[in-house]
């Protein structure tokens, strides 16, 4: 903008400074995908920062009961392997829990009655005795492992199928996509007879729909509630139906769709619509043939608007389709799990993860829309 | 037979504004006619109004004899060209000049028919696939106009069409609509603009129009030698006419005004007796007026403030002791005149105009 | 599967009846109203028909989901709002009365007012100073693609990412929340923080402005781009320095936009629910009114009455900013 700015220790400031705001806006969503995909046991033990470098874990084990005994020369000796992992690391192994780190792997660890245990690094363990081992236990073993990092798909796998992701993932494609289209048929013809047809109190209804824009959706639950208790019990349907929540989204987002749309399409070239209307076009001739293939940057925007409303609503979903299982949506799944496994990272993260990554695609693919419908409605 | 006739039309908007006063007009089958006037005449809205765009508020419209108030644009007969060419973004050329057809729901080889009669009279033969993005201006210009021809309408409109493109493209352009004219002498065209050369050039008559008015129709030279008031004589020819009020000393077949107590002008235009030591307006064109060597050859002198060499021509701004507006001469070729001098001007009678208090010409 | 195919059926059925709906109605009135050909008088008289008729064609569906969805509840809410907690008796105002006496309800409106003050400020700040910076490097728009992106992930999400943030281990164990592991290494406690009275409000709303942030740059950005350059070079020439360039010359041409972008985040602000219900759900003194109506209107079978009573209250607070967005919006149709 002014050459004189350029290179100055200004410049690297500002380029520190955005750096440092994109880490930090980057760094939670970061941070959730990174743990989702690690280790269970890991991820409850170490921050997801150190996901790269080895971890070093504290274990007590038992080692196999006497019953696995073998007599070698004149000892009785137990062997087996600690380590379930065979890329980890036993770097120290101690008997007792006071002293859980005393012998380094491969000492020889002198215990009570001329009994020994020895540890080697990759876990094999040997415990031998003069006497004869008794008792059905196996001896404590404490040690500590340096497990390398380990990533993996299984809380995923975990999540899609024990967890029922996998349906709510179903269900929520079923409420988003015609709660998408649905709005924008609509919104679109009523935008353009908003700004292109002449008929008494079409200010009147402009002016409702901008203050529409503002009414607090909370407002129309409890009265909404009440009419679809009414309408479900006349028709003898239940009251939480897919149709009843395409309809209170399309509602809902009527208002920004109308007001978004009519910007756009009141914008279109005036000369444009006359000279169709020379042409002999009626205003439906006019709305299919000109309108609506010229209003695709504002119709494409506003679908992805309301696609990432209607996928990302918990609130409508909870209050319009339910809590049971079958219905449920991904938001509302989140939250189940929340609440019912709030201290599984793995799944938590997981889950998480799920539930974003649709409207993350949609977002990178087709950012450019959305911020020409952003526009559109609020740059005037 | 496709005469247009406005009888007592008006327009009034529903604030009360009245845009278009009483306005009375006859166009005669395959005349082209020019309505121009300044921004915010009413111009535009006149020719909407033939074309169904508007509604007519009062007074009727008879296309073909047929009084058209109520009938939508497409069932007119007419086509129209818009300033912006209003080409559909999102189709070719050929789509473009169909559409029309195809919404009336002409058959396929009809269509293609006259698609590519008009796109071959109009040298757009090569583009018909392109998308009207890829046009240049003059081309798309051209789609606009071939989108009238299809129709085969009785009345051609066209709204500023050369407004939006450049000078040396606009003579072009002027020039082809003049050769569409000729090629289609039984179509009536009606074309709007602000600029006074293009209706100079293109009419066959120039209805003038001034806040809702017309001032006065006739063809472009009726206009320039002989307006009908101050207006018309200052808005057709450029520099404008310098028009100076003035005093009727001596009325009759030769009227004597003054315009200031030392210069009176001796005109050969008819007074009635009783214009006797009125106040009116003397009118003469800058090019009317001629530069001469004495006082004596002249009828009025000034000292020269202000001098513009525009090479085929100079321009000379006068202060005249006793008027209060400068007085513009424009004579032929360059000159050797500078600032502060004094010179001397004459004008042959019969370029001169004599307006009365009203502003209305006083007719030879 | 079948499941899929039910859902692919009902999709489809959705979506072609709406489409059945405006097709049909439009070429009904057509046939019954030819106006494309035939006798001029008839035309013109057909013509008048169906241009009256046919805007109300293009509207309807949208009038009556307008009215069902957000007209009719505004007005039922209000009714509602005297009566009891199913709806059947009037009670004056006594649901009003308690509002006003009840501890929660300040709590909430205390917080909802934090919220206000605090958020739509803080979003609308960075994008702002985000949109400036982002603007003068060549990898502005990877950056503020990256800062946008929270606008794509639902609260629900955002309140599990942020509180994986926040995680809190007692005792010794190692904290693998990133906010709790940055505390420690500095030497400090980790604590709690989603329990800290009041303080834990702030990191909820971090939350929102986190997501908001970017939907503020992106508008910020293009009204900054709309500054005709003249001006910020008529300024340098005038000798303004960078600073003074920012706050004289820019802020000033974008207030309009400034002030859009501000009253957006804050009906969303006052619409906020998710978020609180996932992280807290009104614990520890993070009740706001959204929250708290959700909460009467399903606690023990749901009170309906003071459920609209709170209501109520989000919609008085709406109030101000609708009347100023119908304002301007008249403004902008006269501009026309």
């Amino acid at each position: 903008m002014i050459a004189s700015s350029k290179r100055s220790p200004l410049t690297y400031l500002v380029h520190a400074t955005v750096l440092f705001l994109v880490v930090i806006w980057t760094i939670p969503t970061a941070g959730l995908f990174i743990s989702s995909i690690r280790d269970k046991d890991q991820l409850s033990v170490s921050g997801w920062w150190t996901a790269l470098s080895t971890s070093e874990q504290r274990i007590v084990d038992r080692a196999n009961g006497p019953s696995a005994q073998a007599q070698e020369g004149d000892l009785f000796v137990i062997r087996g392997n600690l380590l379930t992992n065979s890329s980890a690391k036993v770097t120290k192994f101690g008997f007792s829990s006071l002293e859980p780190e005393a012998f380094s792997a491969g000492d020889l660890a002198e215990m009570r009655k001329g009994q020994t245990l020895q540890v080697m690094p990759n876990g094999d363990y040997a415990l031998s005795s003069p006497t004869e081992w008794k008792g059905s236990r196996g001896q404590r073993i404490f040690y500590t492992a340096e497990v390398p990092p380990r990533f993996t798909l299984d809380n995923y796998r975990e999540v899609l199928s024990a967890e029922g992701l996998g349906q709510s993932f179903l269900n929520s494609l079923t409420v988003t996509i015609p709660a998408t289209i649905i709005p924008i048929l609509v919104a679109a013809f009523a935008a353009y007879a908003l700004a292109w047809m002449r008929f008494p109190g079409r200010a009147l209804l402009v002016a409702a729909v901008v203050g529409l824009l503002v009414v607090p959706l909370q407002m129309s639950l409890i009265p909404l509630l009440k009419s679809y208790n009414l309408i479900g019990e006349f028709f003898g349907v239940g009251s939480k139906t897919y149709v009843g929540i395409w309809l209170a989204h399309t509602g809902f987002g009527l208002p920004l769709a109308i007001y978004l749309l009519r910007n756009y399409i009141a914008g279109l070239p005036g000369e444009i619509i006359e000279s169709a209307r020379v042409d002999g076009a009626s205003d439906f001739d006019i709305f299919r043939k000109i309108i609506l293939p010229l209003s695709f940057p504002a119709l494409a925007s506003f679908a992805i608007f309301q696609f990432l409303w209607v996928w990302n609503d918990l609130l409508i979903a909870m209050v319009f389709l339910g809590n049971n299982e079958e219905h449920l949506v991904l938001t509302g799944q989140l939250r189940e799990l929340l609440g019912s496994r709030g201290g599984n990272w793995e799944i938590l993260t997981a889950s998480a993860f799920i539930t974003i990554i649709v409207p993350l695609c949609v977002f990178f693919s087709l950012q450019r829309y959305l911020v020409r419908g952003l526009l559109a409605g609020s740059v005037k | 037979m496709a005469d247009v006739k406005l009888t007592h039309v008006k327009k009034i908007y529903s604030n009360k504004v009245e845009v278009l006063k009483d306005i009375n007009l006859d166009i005669k089958k395959g005349e082209f006619i020019v309505f121009v006037g300044p921004s915010g005449c009413g111009k535009s809205t006149l020719l909407r109004m033939i074309s169904g765009l508007e509604e007519i508020s009062a007074g009727t419209l008879e296309i073909d004899g047929q009084v058209v108030n109520d009938i939508p644009p497409a069932l007119r007969g007419i086509a129209m060209v818009f300033q912006s060419y209003a080409l559909y973004p999102h189709m070719s050329v050929y789509d473009n000049m169909a559409f029309s057809l195809q919404i009336a729901k002409v058959s396929k080889e009809s269509i293609d028919q006259q698609v590519r009669k008009a796109a071959e009279m109009l040298q757009l033969t090569p583009y018909l696939d392109r998308l009207p993005k890829a046009l240049s201006g003059g081309q798309r210009q051209r789609v606009a106009i071939g989108r009238a021809i299809v129709r085969r309408p009785k009345v051609f409109l066209f709204d500023e069409p050369l407004s939006n493109l450049d000078a040396a493209l606009r003579v072009a352009t002027r020039m082809e609509i003049a050769n569409l004219k000729d090629t289609m002498p039984d179509s009536t065209m009606i074309y709007v603009t602000h600029d006074q050369v293009e209706a100079m050039t293109l009419a066959d008559r120039i209805v003038l129009l001034s806040a809702g008015n017309i001032e006065q129709v006739g063809s472009p030279l009726e206009l320039y030698e002989h307006p009908a008031n101050v207006f018309v004589a200052k808005f057709i020819g450029s520099p404008a006419m310098n028009v100076v009020p003035c005093r009727i000393e001596k009325t009759g077949e030769q009227t004597h005004v003054s315009l200031s107590s030392s210069i009176t002008v001796e005109t050969p235009i008819v007074t009635e007796a009783s214009e006797q030591a009125k106040a009116a307006f003397f009118g003469v064109r800058p090019e009317d007026l001629l530069v001469v060597a004495t006082e004596a050859e002249g009828f009025l002198s000034g000292k020269v403030t202000f001098v513009e060499s525009l090479g085929e021509a100079t321009l000379l701004y006068l202060t005249v002791p006793g008027c209060e507006d400068m007085i513009i001469a424009k004579q032929a070729g360059t000159l050797k005149t500078q600032r502060g001098d004094t010179v001397h001007l004459s004008a042959l009678p019969e370029k001169m105009h004599l307006f009365d208090d009203k502003e209305v010409s006083y007719r030879r | 599967m079948a499941q899929l195919a039910s859902a692919l059926v009902t999709m489809l059925l959705g979506v072609l009846g709406c489409a059945v709906y405006f097709y049909g109605s439009n070429v009904l009135l057509d046939k019954v109203f030819p106006t494309k050909s035939g006798p001029a008088q008839k035309v013109a008289r057909n013509l008048r028909i169906s241009n009256t008729i046919r805007p109300w064609l293009f509207l309807g569906p949208a009038v009556l989901l307008l009215t069902f969805y957000l007209f009719y509840p505004v007005i039922d809410s209000i009714r509602l709002s005297f009566f009891d907690r199913s709806g059947d008796e009037f009670v004056g105002i006594s649901n009003y009365v308690w509002l006003f006496n009840s501890d929660e309800f300040f709590e909430s409106f205390r917080n909802n007012m934090l919220w206000l003050i605090v958020v739509p400020t803080a979003a609308t700040f960075f994008g702002l100073i985000i949109a400036t910076m982002t603007d003068r490097i060549w990898w502005g728009n990877i950056a503020k693609s990256l800062i946008f992106m929270p606008m794509a992930i639902s609260f629900i999400g955002a309140s599990v990412i942020w509180k994986f943030i926040y995680d809190f281990r007692s005792g010794d164990d190692a904290q693998i929340g990133l906010l709790n592991a940055i505390v420690v290494f500095f030497g400090g406690e980790p604590q709690n923080w989603i329990t800290i009275p009041f303080w834990n409000n702030f990191f909820l709303m971090i939350i929102l402005i986190w997501i908001q942030t970017g939907f503020a740059m992106v508008i910020l950005s293009a009204a900054l781009r709309g500054i005709p350059d003249e001006t910020i070079e008529a300024a340098v020439l005038d000798g303004a320095n960078g600073v003074q360039i920012f706050f004289k010359i820019m802020v000033p041409q974008i207030w309009g936009t400034i002030a859009v972008v501000w009253t957006t985040i804050t009906i969303l602000v006052l619409k906020v629910f998710d978020i609180v219900l996932a992280m807290t759900n009104g614990q520890w003194d993070t009740q706001v009114l959204a929250n708290q109506m959700f909460d009467w209107m399903f606690r023990g079978g749901g009170d309906f009455g003071r459920g609209a009573v709170v209501a109520i209250v989000i919609m008085v607070l709406v109030i101000p900013i609708m009347i100023w967005n119908i304002k301007r919006a008249n403004a902008e149709m006269e501009g026309r």
